[in-house]
């Protein structure tokens, strides 16, 4: 019904309550609600009682939003809270308790140093098994992506193609974090690419990683038949999905193989009747590069082994097979962590809208999926959403 | 400015004989090409252009980096410090970054700052690389003292090196200094230290033809805007 979402990027002079207010204002904008009609609030957010020592956030904003007596929760499930605000939002409209539902996803993580930020991630790892031995997010990701290379033939190159590709669709977002194209040359080919683009958590390296980001989104939802005359092109979520795995990766019999992610997209294709090629452009969470890889074959746009060559050969570009993270992705526009779900699907709404300039616009879609990967893997939510025809 | 020349000598610095840098060519991350060379005295003028907006930029430090390296160019243009170098990064003929130094003794180096004054791209690795370089192998030192004023620079040399803690005083203040070593240098410089000789002509004439400077409010936002690169 309505969308917002504000610039991601390092936001000194803004609190994590000011960038989830200014989202959730233009959200409701966008909706032409004002500030009545919303029955409840979800809040997406991970780390504010770490990071800003604040708790119960979806308390204060749904104050800071004057939509009191509206029921307001916040809703954390690691770097997958967006959607699971998202999907919280849509059970509660689904149940028929409520008619509207706003579910605002933010996080300020730029306000300790990077360091911090990692450590902060990394609390969702297994705190006996994982986390004291020092395993990070990025370490997770480099055993994966080492695996994953060994297994199914990925390449460096084909990482670095996700790099370029999410990274030159940062440049035309103005909402991404990172404006700044990057050269196969100096990333890859020439011998500075040592410095420019240093290993990071083997074999990632510095371009394969997501910035870490501040930043906020939101959406409100409504059942479409409470819709009498909508002034944009309604977009539904056709269906959802939501699996979880093992918390630790070593106890997965393939730990290659994202079981969640799979069970997820194939709930969300069966909710929606729809299947992975009716599919016109999706967002993908590319904490990592190898996990657009990974995931564009897991939901079924490619075989396993597929993905990394369709990436090399330009398929999930803008007018390629299926675009994927016209956005720019985690990659690009960033990854404040309780943001992006929630951004994903601001994103598939705008493309689904066709309200994006052309250079990011995938002609006449009508279907985008969208998935949040919580955990490494062990938690992961999928929507597919769909135009409504007129 | 009236210069009294029998002053100037009891004023001036005794100066090292101090070999030149030679320029290199690095390609960044975005495929640009960075001119890397020496400074002559004359380009200071010019450089505090680049330098000046930088002073009320609180982010990262920027202002007292910048603040400092402002007035050791001009001790530097005046004749006020000892044998100070100042080496310089341009893309297209602006300039991107600075960093600068001097010999405290023939074998000791003294770092002073670099100034990223387009971020993202790892200028400020590259040109803090060039100084090392600079002392390590032109200058021929055996050791250079440094310090870091911003957390950036901590991770950037103290710990992506490593640098060698010491008790050691550092001309700048603050903290103890960090010790680059020529062990230390030799171990990091194939991961560290890039670039290509000659730098071709066509980059050369755009480099040296003029140096040139984005406008405040573009340093700025490529400094510490919304974006915060």
């Amino acid at each position: 019904m309505g969308v917002g979402m504000i610039p991601f990027g390092r936001r000194d002079e803004d609190s994590l309550m000011d960038m989830l207010a200014w989202a959730g204002l233009k959200a409701l904008d966008d909706a032409g609600l004002g500030d009545g009609g919303v029955d409840a609030l979800y809040v997406a957010n991970m780390g504010s009682g770490i990071i800003q020592h604040q708790t119960s956030v979806a308390s204060a904003l749904v104050d800071r939003l004057s939509l009191l007596p509206a029921g307001a929760e916040s809703i954390e499930n690691g770097p997958a809270s967006g959607a699971s605000a998202i999907k919280n939002g849509l059970l509660a409209i689904a149940s028929g308790y409520y008619d509207t539902v706003l579910v605002v996803g933010g996080e300020k993580m730029r306000e300790v140093t990077g360091w911090r930020a990692t450590d902060f991630v990394a609390t969702m790892t297994h705190p006996t098994a994982e986390y004291v031995y020092g395993i990070t997010l990025p370490g997770l990701a480099g055993m994966f992506t080492r695996l994953y290379m060994e297994k199914y033939g990925v390449t460096r190159e084909m990482l670095v193609s996700i790099s370029i590709k999410n990274q030159a669709m940062g440049t035309l977002n103005p909402y991404a974090h990172v404006e700044m194209a990057l050269s196969k040359d100096g990333i890859f080919d020439d011998p500075a690419a040592i410095v420019n683009n240093p290993p990071a958590a083997d074999p990632l390296h510095l371009y394969d990683a997501c910035p870490v980001s501040d930043g906020a989104a939101a959406v409100v939802l409504t059942a479409l038949d409470k819709v009498k005359k909508p002034s944009k092109p309604p977009v539904v979520i056709a269906g959802f999905g939501q699996a979880t795995d093992t918390h630790t990766l070593q106890e997965r019999a393939d730990p290659t193989d994202l079981k969640a992610v799979t069970l997820a997209a194939q709930q969300a294709f069966e909710r929606a009747k729809l299947k992975p090629t009716d599919i016109h452009v999706a967002e993908l969470h590319d904490a990592f590069t190898i996990l657009e890889i990974a995931e564009s074959e897991h939901v079924g746009f490619f075989k396993k082994g597929e993905g990394g060559k369709a990436a090399l050969a330009g398929k999930t570009k803008l007018g390629g097979q299926i675009p994927i993270n016209l956005s720019g992705g985690l990659k690009a526009r960033g990854h404040p962590v309780g943001a992006t779900g929630v951004a994903q699907v601001v994103d598939i709404v705008w493309q689904l809208r066709h309200e994006l300039p052309k250079e990011r616009q995938v002609k006449n879609a009508q279907n985008g999926l969208t998935v949040n990967f919580g955990g490494f893997g062990n938690n992961v939510l999928a929507f597919v959403l769909r135009r409504v025809q007129e | 400015m009236a210069i009294d020349m029998e002053l100037e000598v009891v004023l001036r610095p005794h100066q090292y004989e101090m070999p030149p840098y030679p320029p290199k060519v690095i390609t960044l991350a975005n495929g640009k090409k960075m001119v890397v060379r020496q400074a002559e005295r004359e380009d200071v003028p010019a450089i505090l252009k680049s330098v000046h907006p930088c002073l009320f930029i609180e982010r990262d430090y920027y202002d007292i980096v910048s603040a400092r390296l402002y007035g050791e160019l001009l001790a530097w243009y005046r004749y006020r410090v000892k044998s100070e170098y100042v080496i310089m990064g341009q893309v297209d003929g602006f300039l991107v970054g600075i960093v600068n130094g001097r010999m405290e003794t023939e074998k000791i180096g003294m770092s002073y700052h670099t100034l990223a004054i387009d971020r993202g791209l790892r200028i400020g690795s590259h040109l803090f690389a060039a100084k090392m370089e600079y002392h390590l192998e032109y200058l021929n030192q055996e050791e250079v003292l440094i310090v870091a004023e911003s957390p950036i620079g901590f991770r950037r040399w103290m710990i992506e090196y490593p640098l060698e803690p010491t008790k050691i005083p550092h001309e700048l203040g603050g903290g103890d200094s960090y010790l680059l070593t020529r062990e230390i240098y030799f171990k990091a410089k194939p991961r560290l230290v890039v670039g290509e000789r000659p730098v071709p002509a066509d980059l050369w004439e755009v480099a040296t033809r003029e140096i040139k400077f984005a406008d405040d409010d573009t340093i700025r936002e490529q400094i510490a805007g919304l974006k915060g690169r």
